[in-house]
This record gives C-alpha cells, structure tokens and sequence, in this order.
C-alpha cells in the first residue's frame, strides 16, 4: 500500500537570487491525497509548477516511483508529464475551444480515437464532474465553479496516475467546494489516482487528505511533514499547529 | 455643522492635555497637526498626552487619522499616549491599528534611482529584449519546420480563423485607407507635373509609389495595429488565465499551437491584402487623374499598365511577405513574454504595436537600399 509515487529530494526553487523554498524532502504514496500547504505567499504554487514540469528547480530533484525528473532528458520528461492530469487555479480552459474540444484536444493528440469516440470520451468526462450537457459550451458561458470542473474533466482526459490540484476550493461556495472535494476522494478511490493538492482551505485538508507537507514562509524550507490532523494535534511547532485549528493552538497547549 | 478645532491646554504639569471639539469629520475642513505638534516639541517638554473631547460632536476617520499619526508621531518623540479621554470608539479602532505591529523594514518610501543606474537598466532591458526577440525567431523557426514535416499539433479551424480575421475581415479599412492614399498620391502628381505638362505621367507617379513602396508599408501599419495588436492580448491573456501552461503540461508546444498559426496567416494574407491595397491605390488615384486631368480613362489605364513592371510587383510583394512575418512576431513574441497581470497584457500590446512598427520601417530601408543596389 504505502509504496512511494512522488519523491521530493533536497529541492530547492528560486527566482534568480530570490529562494522561495529550500531543502525540501517529501514522500508521497501511491493512492495518498497529498496537501501542500502553508501561508499565502510561502511557494506552494510554485513547489507544484516545479512538480509538474513548469520551473525548473535550483537544485534537487523529483523522482517519479524510482526515475529523476528534471535529471532526465525532455523527452523522458515529456513521457511522465502524459501521465499527469493538473487542474489549474482558475480552470485554464482554453478559451476558443468549447469544453468539449478543451477535453478531447489531448486526446487527439495521444489516441487513435475517431472524432466521434472522443466526443464520447468527452461526454463521459463531462458527466462524471456532474456537467452532463454542456459539450458545446464555451468556457466563457459558465460560472466559475463549472470552469473548475471543466477543467477537472480535462485533467482526467488521459486517465492520469497523478493528479495536481492548485486551490480546487478558492473562489467556491462551502457546497460546491465539498461536492468537488467529494469528487476528489471519489475518483482516487475508483481510479486509484494519487492526488496531489495545493490549499490551504482547512475544511478540504482534513476532509481529504490523509499525508501534507508543511511549507513556511518565513524560514523558507518544510516545518513538518505527515497527515494533517496528526499534525494538528501533535506536532511540536506552534505555527504548524495554529495553522491547522485556525490560532487555536496556544489555548490548549501552552 | 460646528468647525472642528484642536487647541492643547496644561491642566496638569507634563500633561498635555488636547482639546478636540467640533464635528470631526473626512468632509469638514480639519485643523493640521503641525501646531499641536511644534508645541509638543518645545520646552519644557509633555511627558504625556490626554485627551478632551467633552465637546467633540460627530467623528469619523478624519479623527481617527489625526489620531494615528498623532500617536505615531508622539511614541517616536517618547512622549506616552493616554487614550482614557477619546470616545469608546476612537479607542478601539486607535488600538486596532497598532495591533498589528509594523514589520520590519517593510516601509519604504518612494523609489528614487539615479540617471546613470536608468539609463543602464534600460539599455539592459532592451538588449534582453533584443536577445528574447532572437530566441523567439528560432523557436518559430524549429516550429516551421515541424509544421511543415506534419509534426506540429495545431488546431486546422484555428489556422482558418486566423486567415479569415488577418484577411477577409481587414478588407474593408485597408481598401479605404490604400484609395485614400492613392488619391493623396495622385493630387500632388498633378499639381506638380501639370507645370511641365506631363499631367500624364500621375498615372506612373500613383502606380509605382502604391505597388512598391505605399501598400505594403501602410497595410503592414494597419496591420501592426489591429492584428499584431490583438495576437499580443490573446496570447497574454492566456498567459495570464495559465492556459499556456495548461498546453505545456499536456506536452504541447505553444508555439506549434498559438505561434505557427498566427504568424502563418499574416504571411500569407499580407501580399494579398498589399495586392489588393495597390489597386485601390491605384483606383483612387485615377478617380483624381480623370477628374482633373484632360486625358480619359483608356489613356490613364495604359499608362498605368506601361508604368507598373513585374520587377515592381515582386518587389512589393516581397516587402509585404517580410512585413506580414515581422508584424506577427511582433504581436506573438510580446504576447508571451507577458507578466502575469491585466497591467501586463496592456503592456504587451503596446510593445507589439511599436515593435511592429519599428521593425516594419527599419525593414522597409533595408529593403529598398537592397533593391536599388539589385536594380530592380
């Protein structure tokens, strides 16, 4: 079970001089829902650009099961990236394309499916993110929910091993925010997908994930690693706890 | 409304005590502190600061304000603040302001840099920016080479609407501004060769200038503005909504996919459209020669005919290829060097629009200092 998917070794990401995190070192499990968290501003998104092929780190390295990430050639990178699915801050979609050809764009490229199978794949994907009907839909015609969705369906196109999230619940009403978090637990579940999701929206941390990374803005590198509530209760960092019950901490251990 | 007024009085020894009263409001005309404060300053100094504001009527934060910067100036001077007078209110917020104690170092004030340092930072800038424009050409240029060895993945609707909206869809402005040019061209012909009496040879003067030199530079400006223009903002805005990375992490190359396409378009449609601006051109100017000249229409188009060489035509068309490739490089290269803000993509349009004139005006000289050293 606990067989390990992601390795995070000695990473550390940069802006030219700037260090936004160092020294990071993380495991994820297969099947884990993974949480990358900490305060605003303290590199969370750019940790899973890195994670995900976008920026490259200064140092260290990411191993996918056993292969480095960013050590390999690109075209051993390009490789492993199909087998990513990312949903991205505010969906992403491509904005001349209706959901529907958002979906099936990657699916064209890396199928032999016909136009009409893809359309079908499409659909099925549409459905399964509770957006049955709007194939023909433009990005633009939607509210921002249904975007997040979308855009989570066009992540599942290629039947991921790996799914990155960037703040599913930002900018979602509490109900939508559970059903996607229902979704999230639903599809690592059916599809054995691991997950890994950038947040730092309490409710979806301990409603879903079950293994985190802490990162901290001040010091600049991880203050602890595990599953959230674990932390929450345990850990010997005041910040790490105060974080995880809201400044709630001080209360009930000092 | 009661003015609102601040005057300090010494109740006790140490002790100034400040008076408010009045309404002190954003909209009333509120004293400065400059008073209250030199007084505070001179000797013998206040050890403390109390407030009175038994006769002080409605506030809001044009008091709290005062308040603050009373308060920041007065802990600075180590003088203490007795904040007992002031109204619940005020006290509150007074103490919520400074709950939160300001971090270090993060005050600054406006940015100065000297001359020396701008000039240098800029000259930096615009070589990176000429290096970027480089690497950029050389990407395009690999895509090419996939897009035309099948490799590259592209939309075929995409390439199709591109045409449509860098082709068709310009028609109209560029017709109308090549025929208004065209008949400019052909006044100022006749005005000046009336007085040799060669009224005739407008019909040379309007056909060479239009086919060689004014329709291609004057659709690729058109073309800078509207389409340059607005391949920059989409793929800036795309930029900005992450949709670019959202193609790199599916492993598609953006500019197989945004790039290729666009600058295709342009380099097909700009001949076309110099093509079609050249005719109006010339459709202008004979509507001026025919009014104002004593020839008739036969006669003009023959000598428009005799004037006009195929060496003028590939010439023209040649610029307008060059032109058309630069206008969308332009457009495409500062639409993905763009930030990450609306700001940003304002920005890159704005570039796109002067780059592409720039680099259009620059090409044009070179273009025609080449020509007339190959005699054509």
């Amino acid at each position: 079970m606990t067989e390990p998917h992601i390795t995070v070794r000695d990473l550390t990401i940069a802006f030219g001089d700037f260090v936004v995190q160092r020294d990071l070192n993380f495991t994820v499990n297969r099947g884990d829902v993974f949480i990358i968290m900490g305060g605003s501003g303290c590199g969370k998104s750019t940790l899973l650009k890195a994670m995900i092929g976008l920026k490259t780190p200064a140092s260290g390295d990411i191993y996918y099961r056993e292969a480095p990430f960013w050590a390999s050639d690109e075209a051993d990178r390009e490789q492993v990236k199909r087998r990513f699915g990312t949903l991205f801050q505010a969906g992403a979609l491509w904005s001349s394309m209706t959901l529907a050809e958002n979906i099936g764009l990657a699916l064209g490229q890396y199928t032999d499916l016909s136009q009409r199978q893809i359309r079908e794949v499409a659909s099925y994907k549409l459905m399964l993110v509770g957006l049955a009907g709007f194939e023909d839909y433009y990005p633009s015609e939607i509210s921002g929910g249904m975007k997040k969705r979308a855009g989570l369906a066009r992540a599942m196109a290629l039947d991921p091993e790996i799914l990155f999230f960037d703040e599913p619940s930002a900018g979602l009403d509490p109900i939508t925010a559970k059903r996607l978090d229902d979704l999230i637990l639903e599809l690592r579940d059916t599809l054995d997908t691991t997950v890994v999701v950038v947040t730092h929206e309490l409710a979806s941390i301990f409603a879903i994930g079950n293994n985190s990374v802490f990162l901290d803005a001040d010091t600049k590198t991880q203050l602890a690693t595990g599953h959230p509530r674990e932390l929450r209760d345990h850990h010997p960092d005041m910040g790490v706890r105060n974080f995880l019950s809201r400044g709630e901490a001080e209360a009930t251990s000092a | 409304m009661t003015p609102a007024s601040l005057t300090r009085q010494n109740v006790e020894k140490d002790t100034a005590t400040l008076v408010f009263s009045g309404d002190w409001l954003l909209t009333s005309d509120l004293p400065g502190l400059a008073a209250v404060l030199e007084s505070l300053n001179a000797e013998p100094r206040a050890q403390r600061i109390a407030f009175d504001t038994a006769s002080l009527g409605a506030w809001d934060t044009g008091l709290v304000a005062t308040l603050v910067a009373l308060r920041r100036d007065a802990e600075a001077a180590g003088i203490a603040v007795d904040d007992t007078g002031l109204p619940e209110g005020a006290r509150r917020l007074l103490s919520l302001a400074f709950a939160v104690k300001e971090r270090e170092g993060a005050r600054r004030g406006p940015q100065h840099t000297r001359l020396l340092a701008r000039v240098g930072e800029q000259t930096l800038k615009a070589l990176g920016g000429g290096r970027a424009l480089l690497t950029f050409t050389g990407d395009v240029v690999l895509s090419l080479g996939r897009f035309f060895r099948g490799k590259a993945t592209y939309l075929r609707t995409d390439v199709v609407q591109h045409i449509q909206e860098a082709g068709a869809e310009a028609l109209p402005i560029a017709g109308l501004i090549t025929f208004l040019i065209g008949m400019i061209f052909a006044f100022v012909g006749v005005m000046q060769l009336e007085q040799f009496g060669v009224g005739i040879y407008t019909a040379d003067l309007v056909a060479i200038a239009m086919v060689r030199e004014m329709s291609p530079i004057m659709t690729a400006i058109l073309m800078a503005g509207r389409t340059g223009a607005s391949y920059a903002a989409q793929i800036g805005t795309m930029k900005v909504n992450e949709e670019i990375d959202a193609l790199t992490t599916l492993g598609l190359n953006p500019i197989d996919f945004l790039v290729t396409p666009r600058v295709l378009a342009l380099i097909l449609m700009m001949p076309m459209l110099s093509l079609y601006g050249s005719a109006m051109g010339i459709l202008g100017g004979m509507g001026v020669g025919l009014i104002m000249l004593d020839i008739s229409l036969v006669q003009y188009v023959q000598q428009t005919i005799e004037a006009v060489s195929l060496n003028h035509l590939w010439g023209g068309l040649v610029k307008s290829v060059v032109f058309g490739s630069l206008v969308a490089m332009a457009g495409c290269q500062q639409g993905m060097a763009c930030g990450g803000s609306a700001l940003a993509v304002g920005q890159a349009t704005t570039r796109a629009v002067v780059m592409g004139i720039v680099l259009i005006v620059m090409s044009a000289s070179l273009l025609t200092i080449i020509y007339i050293n190959l005699g054509i």
